[in-house]
Order: structure tokens, then C-alpha cells, then sequence
């Protein structure tokens, strides 16, 4: 779907996009993550045709861009830095007047943006203008511009922004339906969770450069380690001795491969059991582990010899629960 | 893309402000003259203004002649300073290029929106001011019979600058004339804002910069170590349009102005599609 080769992009001397080799398949649902500023959306405008590379090459649908990118535009929606809309009027009439200006059927025109409207969640609009409209309204008219003409590809960069959480909830349901029935979803983004919980392909992209691209699955990889709940939390120390790495209050991280076996082993030790799931690695962890800070954030230079802080910027705090992310996603 | 653009220009409630106050001005100018019945003497204020009291027939020129200097060029110049910075500002102009709408085509289609907006404007100032002018000044030598004119038609008619009668007819052709010449003179100063409206993504800098282009010329004016360069300035023929008034029409400055008009909004559309067309488009 998406192809590039050694793409590169640089503003006077400051080099944006760094050789970035992008691999999409058709029918993924691919995750581009990176810090801010590390050149996402440079990408994607790239990707767009409205940008320019410095030097490359770019195949979306099989069509070189920017050369042929009007061929391969009409059967793509976006969004990208925000959805925006002419605030004087409607949201219907934005949607109107955006679909006149493409190539896509004047006849059909009332009926389909009747039909995206319900999609998005916006199908009882009033006519006010979009400017009275909310944020997570906006955003939903934008995810409505890209859906108008049932694209075979989407490219969204931070689809989601804004909206509350069950906003979030109706917009991945509404991305993995689309993705069953046969659009390929290439979503740009710095929301951990958000990816983790939408995709099923990564690339992560750090200073410009592409540092890890990879099936989810592979990535979060086993640990090697179980993680082991219980209340007897000595008992269960001296029946494992020498294989438990951490112990805490009621938990133990415990050296071990085969999770059932290592959960018979306790039973028949007679430690009682609340949970046991073998570690996974978050995707938190293969971020912060390639990826170093943003670049809106500015640090004193340090003085050599100290390693640099870990620095997890704003991205961090989104998996709360990442350590112990044990359960499939869907 | 001409069509979803002149939707855009009529649907936008500032396009009849605008157009409302450049048809309002006229029409309060005229109330004032026809109330205290004290126009300018010849040769000062707005052109044509003094002849008007002698047929309101002549007030759509003298109108023109009131919005001309400063009113309607600031409208001009805000419309397409605005064309592409104000897609830019407002998010929307990347999504219509991934519509998507080709950047030349884009392009000629603000630039077609703007003759528009500019011929609405110059018509409908000299349409009410035709009214006004009737209504305000009389219209007496438009009463012509299928017998001819009366004798009494022939002594108040309108009188052109040179002195001599002019026709209805006559007053409408070179009304006309005015008009287009008008209008070509604004499509300059369209030309310049739309050219900075490529290169910056602030719509009111775009026409602010082509207003600074039309004013420096009054500082040039005053310097005769300019006038080299006076000519090629794009406001020099601007009040030429008077000429068609003249009887003969005095051609020369008309042709001139015509010209130099010509070869402003050739180069700037020209830099505007060149940079347009191969600019990073990161708003």
C-alpha cells in the first residue's frame, strides 16, 4: 500500500526525515509512532503529496507520489494536524463543499455524507456553523472529510485527539470495521495505548530516522518472566529460590518460560495463587527503549560522563497498566 | 473548482460587508451633496463630482471616483491576500490539495473568484450609484421621446469634463470603458496580495504587503530623483479613467495604464503559480 524508499526530507540544514523505509501492507492496520518532532507528520504530508522529499522515493497504491499522486488521492482519506473546516457554515455544507472540490460523484453527494455523518457519530447535526461546534465534534467532521469517499486507504495522524473516552472507544471500533471490510489504516500517533489497541504492525521513528517496524505481536515479545500474585509471598520465594528476580508486597517476578508449569509447581507447593501471567514487553518499553525524548523538549547540556535522564516526555504516562500487560488485545 | 470557489466567496458574509460599504460610501456622499446642494468646485475632490449636480447620470463615474483611491483596493487586496494564506491559516488549504484539487488548478480558480468578486464590486458600485444618482440628481437628459430631445434636454445635459454635451449613450459607453479600466487596475493590485498569499501564511500580511506595494508610490511621487521609476509604478494611470470623460477621449495614459496593469498581473500570477506549484505546503 505504502512503500518508501530511503525517503529523506530536510529544511535548509536541519534534516527532518531520515532515510525512512516504510513497509504497509494492504489490509494493515499500521501504527506510526514517534516522540513529537520527530518527523511524523512530515512523513505523512509526504506521503500526501504536499510536501516535497528531498531526495527517495514514495509508492502509494502501486503510483510513485508526487508524480502520480492525484491518481491515488481519490481513493484516500485523511487527517492530518487536526481536522479543520470553514467555521462559518455547517458541517454539512464543509462536507459539500470539500467533496465539490475533489472528483467524487455530484449524485451520490447528499446520500453520502448523510451516511458518514451517522457513522462518525454525527447523524442528528444541526445546521449550526462549525465554529460552535466542540473539539471532539471537530474532530469527528474531520475523520468525516476522510471517510466521504469509502477509501481504500486511510491515513490519520492523532485520529482520536480530543475526544473523550468513549469518543475513543466508538472511533476504534469504527477504524477496526472499516479495516474487516477491506481499508488498509495507517494512523499516525504518539498515544501509546492507542496504537497498541488498534494495530496490528509498528514503526517507530525516532529524529527522523525509522528505528523498529515490526508486526505488534512480534514486538511485545516474552519476557522470559512470569509475573506471580499472592499472598504468601515468602512461601513462594523459598519453594522458587534462586529464580525470583523481585519481590514486592503480593508479587513476584519470577525467571520462568512455562507459566502453567511454574503455577502447578506453586499449587502443589501449596502457595495460593490471585494471578499469574507470563511478562509480556509493552510497547511502552520497545518505545522508550529506541526512542529518546521529543523534541519539544529542551534540556541544559549536561556535562559529559552523566548518562542523559531518562527523559519519557509526555508519552508515558498513557499505559497505565503496561507492565502487567499480560491479556491479548483485540 | 471555479463553482466550489464562488460558493465559498458568496457564502462568506464578508464579501457583502465589503460590498455593502463600498456601495454605502457613494450613495451617503451623494445625500450630502444633494441635501446642501454645495459640490466641489471643478478641479478639487472626488472627479466628476461637481459635474453632478447637472445629471446624476454621470454619479456611477463619480462614485467610482470616491471608492477608487483607497476603499476599493483595500477590498481587492484583503479578498486575494486572502485566497491562499487564509486556506493555509485555516487548515483547509491542505485538505483540499489532498482532495484532491491540482495547485495550478487551485490557483486559477481563486484567481477567477477575484475577477469575479472585483467586477461584482466596481458594477455594483456604479449600479447604485446610478440609482442614487437618479433618484438624487434627476436623470433629465436620459428622458429622450422617440421624437428626439427637447431643447430644454439638450441645455442640461450632462457636459464632459472638456466641456462639450454628452449623449446618454455616450455617457454609458465611457462609463463602461471606466469600468473595465477600473477593473483591470484592481486585478493589479489582486495580482500582488495573491502572489504574497502564496509565500505567506498570514491572509492579513498578504494584503497589508500589497497595500505597502500601492502606497510606496506616494513616497516615490514626491521624489524627482524618482521619477525614472514613476511610470512603471502600478497606481501612475490609475485615475487615467478620467480621460474616457474627456471629449476627445484622451487615449495615451488609458493605453498606458492598460498596459503597465498588464504586465503587473502577468509577473506576479506568474511568481504566485511558480511558488505556489513547488511549495511545501505545511500549514
Amino acid at each position: 500500500m505504502i512503500a518508501t524508499n530511503a525517503l529523506t526530507k530536510r529544511y535548509g540544514r536541519l534534516l527532518v526525515v531520515d532515510q525512512i523505509d516504510l513497509d504497509v501492507r494492504e489490509g494493515d492496520r499500521y501504527g506510526f509512532l514517534g516522540p513529537n518532532g520527530s518527523g511524523k507528520t512530515t512523513v505523512v504530508r509526504m506521503l500526501l503529496g504536499l510536501v516535497y522529499a528531498t531526495s527517495g522515493e514514495i509508492q502509494v497504491m502501486g503510483k510513485p507520489v508526487p508524480k502520480q499522486v492525484a491518481d491515488v488521492l481519490p481513493s484516500i482519506g485523511s487527517l492530518v494536524e487536526g481536522p479543520s473546516a470553514y467555521g462559518h457554515l455547517s458541517g454539512r455544507a464543509n462536507l459539500a463543499l470539500i467533496d465539490a472540490a475533489g472528483t467524487a460523484s455530484r449524485r451520490t453527494r447528499q446520500h453520502r455524507i448523510a451516511d458518514t455523518l451517522d457513522r462518525v457519530g454525527l447523524g442528528g447535526i444541526d445546521n449550526r456553523p462549525v465554529k460552535r461546534y466542540s473539539l471532539g465534534m471537530r474532530q469527528r467532521l474531520g475523520l468525516a472529510a476522510a471517510l466521504l469517499r469509502t477509501p481504500k486507504l486511510l491515513i490519520l495522524d492523532e485520529p482520536t485527539n480530543g475526544l473523550d473516552p468513549q469518543g475513543i472507544r466508538e472511533i476504534r471500533d469504527l477504524l477496526i470495521e472499516l479495516n474487516q471490510a477491506g481499508t488498509t489504516v495507517f494512523l499516525s500517533s504518539h498515544q501509546l495505548t492507542e496504537v497498541e489497541q488498534l494495530c496490528t504492525r509498528v514503526g517507530i521513528v525516532n529524529q527522523g530516522r525509522l528505528v523498529e517496524q515490526d508486526e505488534l505481536a512480534a514486538l511485545r515479545a516474552l519476557t522470559g518472566r512470569a509475573i506471580v500474585h499472592t499472598p504468601d509471598v515468602d512461601k513462594a520465594k523459598e519453594l522458587l529460590d534462586g529464580r525470583v528476580e523481585l519481590t514486592e508486597v503480593d508479587r513476584l517476578l519470577v525467571r520462568d518460560t512455562d507459566t502453567a508449569l511454574l503455577n502447578a509447581q506453586l499449587v502443589a507447593g501449596g502457595v495460593r495463587v490471585t494471578e499469574i501471567s507470563a511478562e509480556r514487553r509493552s510497547l511502552e518499553d520497545v518505545v522508550l527503549a529506541v526512542t529518546g525524548s521529543g523534541s519539544d523538549r529542551v534540556d541544559r547540556p549536561v556535562s559529559r560522563g552523566r548518562p542523559p535522564a531518562p527523559a519519557p516526555g509526555d508519552d508515558s504516562d498513557v499505559l497505565g497498566q503496561g507492565k502487567m500487560a499480560g491479556e491479548e488485545q483485540p | 473548482m471555479i463553482r466550489v470557489e464562488l460558493v465559498k466567496l458568496v457564502r462568506r458574509p464578508r464579501s457583502w460587508v465589503s460590498i455593502v460599504l463600498l456601495c454605502g460610501l457613494p450613495v451617503v456622499v451623494a445625500v450630502f451633496v444633494a441635501v446642501t446642494h454645495i459640490a466641489p468646485p471643478p478641479g478639487q475632490g472626488p472627479a466628476l463630482l461637481s459635474e453632478v449636480l447637472s445629471s446624476g447620470t454621470l454619479y456611477p463615474a463619480a462614485a467610482l471616483a470616491i471608492v477608487l483611491p483607497i476603499f476599493l483596493p483595500v477590498a481587492v487586496a484583503v479578498v486575494a491576500g486572502d485566497a491562499i494564506a487564509g486556506e493555509a491559516s485555516a487548515g483547509t488549504l491542505r485538505y483540499l490539495l489532498a482532495r484532491p484539487v491540482g495547485r495550478s488548478r487551485l490557483l486559477v480558480a481563486k484567481l477567477v473568484t477575484l475577477i469575479v468578486y472585483t467586477l461584482s464590486a466596481v458594477l455594483l458600485v456604479a449600479g447604485t450609484a446610478y440609482l442614487t444618482g437618479i433618484i438624487l440628481f434627476g436623470s433629465k437628459p436620459i428622458a429622450a421621446t422617440p421624437g428626439g430631445l427637447t431643447t430644454s434636454n439638450i441645455a442640461s445635459a450632462a457636459t464632459s469634463l472638456s466641456g462639450t454635451a454628452m449623449s446618454p449613450t455616450d455617457i454609458a459607453l465611457r462609463t463602461i470603458g471606466a469600468i473595465s479600466f477600473i477593473a483591470v487596475s484592481m486585478l493589479g493590485v489582486g495580482a500582488i496580495a495573491l502572489f504574497l498569499s502564496t509565500i505567506s501564511d498570514s491572509a492579513r500580511g498578504a494584503a497589508l504587503g500589497a497595500l505597502a506595494a500601492l502606497i510606496s508610490r506616494e513616497v516615490l511621487v514626491t521624489l524627482n530623483a524618482a521619477s525614472t521609476v514613476d511610470p512603471y509604478l502600478p497606481t501612475r494611470y490609475w485615475l487615467a479613467w478620467v480621460d474616457f470623460f474627456r471629449d476627445p477621449i484622451v487615449w495615451r495614459n488609458i493605453e498606458r495604464g492598460f498596459a503597465v496593469q498588464a504586465v503587473y498581473v502577468v509577473v506576479f500570477l506568474g511568481a504566485a503559480w511558480a511558488h505556489f506549484a513547488t511549495k511545501d505546503v505545511t500549514s
